[in-house]
């Protein structure tokens, strides 16, 4: 009679300790890479590490010296153009798109997948079909020079005040179908009912996307910001692939900043200050957000 | 999707519509030509891309752009072509996608069915990894990777990309096995069945979308990997991308615009073939990307 009963038992304990027994490498790897890692850059930014980690302490100097950097200027001041004008840019177009696609569009299978594909390649594929593209000796210039258009100017790659814009066209250019896509699912699953409804009482086509409609694409609307600005935040392989940070420093971002300044300026105290301040700003945008994700399902 | 909700009640006139069209079709062409101009200049000598127009079909077609870039172009030190770091890619890209998968199932198995105290907090720090500038881990994953003798090899690269793709994929298979039926698995627990006999069993049959999506999505994002590929690998773990940067950024000789070209598709068409194929499952994956399933 016992031995059963206590078999039974040792199988119920082993029963509740398999699941955490499954999930502990995913949870050792996460606590080991993911925040034992954070917490060893935060260490580091606050040493006065050069070419290797270091342990001298040095307090915030490295913070110091980054703020007062001409060069870290310049990249927080990129950041904060490009994500803005990124943002804004893919979430009218992508809004756009997907309203109009919505109208019983014929051919709707064959355009959405044109819209969406940038999404699937590199970043450093897109980078190298547009920095040839708005190449002004071989590309887009250039044609409208063959073609008859010979004062039609377009260089911003190779120009120091707007290089910049020449990454946000790319950047948008990748990601503007898949905010559509995220619209046009918004779209699909508003209920037909009460659009009809208004419609009775003679609102306007206007009127109806403008007081119903997108009022309730809101939950699609915070996902597309926080996906861009993370994207934005992040953005490396881009700039490294179209402008290089180029000409001259005028498309650096925080994410090349710290990359220069910590494998090839030896300079891995500042690096890892930068890169704190990056995780940072993540910090402010996502936490929220998956809070009151995480909250909503419970 | 059902038939009525693809309906729209908004009425539109012919004007209208003749304008819809045009803006749509304006913006298929946005889309296109970047690609379109990368295809038509990859079968061009290279005298008809710097002495002619980028927008006008070859004079003379030929396709000894690509066979340079896939074999004998100078990448770094070795007129290599894309060839090896294609392989590379590949001996990165198939373990990792593999692991990570896996490990997402059990835990999305793990977080949903066998929940237990603070599940929802250890998600969380799961999820929260996700969205993590790389930046931060750089320099210790660096250390890391030199200390246990994997610096600079596809074992390390391969283990990188499981780590910061577990976010991602235990979200994919949370959201899905949320929806199963949890009366079965208890069901299935009064038989006397165990963890991996009702994972094997009940779960897996049923999880073949989730595991597409899972595995586009980091195949995906793997094989499109820059920063880890740059910062970790060296000439025999080096990925597709990696290289194709270093083919279109080197400042020596003539540029083959051509065989750049040529090269960029070669490191596209592994992704693009799989959005072609499996597009549906593309996008879903983008979606659960924005948290909810």
């Amino acid at each position: 009679m016992a031995t059963p009963a206590a078999d039974a038992d040792f199988k119920t304990k082993l029963q509740t300790w398999v699941p955490k027994l499954v999930l502990s490498p995913s949870l050792a790897l996460m606590l080991v890479f993911v925040y034992g890692f954070i917490l060893f850059s935060v260490y580091l930014s606050f040493t006065d590490s050069r070419i290797l980690p270091s342990y001298g302490w040095v307090g915030f100097e490295n913070y110091d010296k980054l703020f007062r950097l001409r060069h870290w200027d310049i990249a927080v001041n990129n950041l904060i153009v490009f994500a803005a004008l990124y943002i804004i840019i893919c979430s009218v177009i992508g809004l756009m798109l997907a309203i109009f696609l919505d109208q019983k569009i014929r051919g709707e299978s064959v355009l959405r997948p044109i819209f969406l594909y940038p999404m699937a390649l590199s970043f450093i594929v897109t980078g190298t079909a547009w920095k040839w593209f708005l190449d002004p000796g071989i590309g887009l210039e250039h044609t409208m020079h063959l073609w008859g258009w010979e004062s039609f100017h377009f260089d911003w790659i190779k120009n120091r005040d707007y290089a910049i814009y020449t990454v946000v066209l790319a950047a948008v250019w990748q990601s503007s179908g898949f905010v559509m896509a995220m619209f046009l699912a918004g779209l699909r699953g508003i209920d037909n009912e009460m659009l009809k409804a208004a419609q009775m009482d003679g609102a306007t086509n206007f009127q109806l996307y403008h007081r119903i409609i997108i009022p309730q694409l809101r939950p699609a609307f915070l996902s597309a910001f926080v996906i861009l600005s993370h994207l934005a935040i992040k953005s490396y392989d881009l700039v490294v692939a179209l402008t290089g940070g180029g000409p001259g420093r005028a498309t650096e971002v925080p994410a090349t900043f710290m990359y220069s300044y910590t494998f090839t300026r030896n300079q891995m105290g500042i690096g890892a200050s930068s890169s704190v301040i990056m995780l940072m700003t993540i910090v402010a945008i996502m936490v929220p957000y998956l809070y009151s994700e995480l909250r909503e399902k419970n | 999707m059902s038939a009525g909700s693809t309906d729209t009640a908004v009425r539109t006139g012919r004007i209208t519509r003749t304008a819809l069209y045009l803006v749509l079709l304006l913006f298929a062409l946005f889309y296109l030509l970047p690609f379109a101009i990368m295809v038509i200049n990859s079968v061009k000598p290279l005298t008809e891309i710097t002495g002619g127009n980028m927008m006008a079909l070859p004079q003379d077609w030929t396709f000894d752009p690509w066979v340079k870039a896939w074999a004998t172009a100078q990448i770094g030190v070795d007129p290599t072509g894309l060839k090896p770091y294609f392989w590379n890619s590949i001996k990165m890209v198939v373990p990792a996608v593999a692991i990570s998968t896996i490990l997402g199932a059990l835990n999305g198995y793990v977080l949903t069915k066998w929940r237990f105290k603070y599940d929802t907090l250890i998600f969380g720090f799961m999820l929260f990894a996700c969205f993590i500038p790389f930046q931060i881990v750089l320099i210790p994953m660096a250390r890391i990777l030199g200390l246990a003798g994997l610096a600079g090899s596809t074992p390390g690269l391969v283990l990188v990309h499981v780590v910061y793709g577990l976010g991602f994929t235990t979200l994919y298979f949370k959201n899905y096995y949320q929806v199963f039926p949890t009366e079965l698995v208890r069901a299935a627990q009064i038989d006397g069945a165990g963890f991996f006999r009702i994972f094997w069993r009940l779960l897996l049959p049923s999880s073949g979308p989730i595991i597409v999506v899972s595995v586009i999505w980091q195949f995906t994002n793997i094989w499109n990997d820059f920063l880890f590929g740059a910062s970790f690998a060296d000439f025999d773990s080096q990925p597709m991308t990696v290289a194709l940067n270093n083919l279109v950024q080197s400042s020596t000789g003539v540029k083959e615009y051509n065989v750049h070209f040529a090269g960029a598709i070669l490191a596209a068409l592994p992704t693009l073939l799989v959005y072609i194929v499996a597009g549906r499952y593309f996008v879903r994956g983008l979606m659960a990307g924005s948290v909810k399933g």
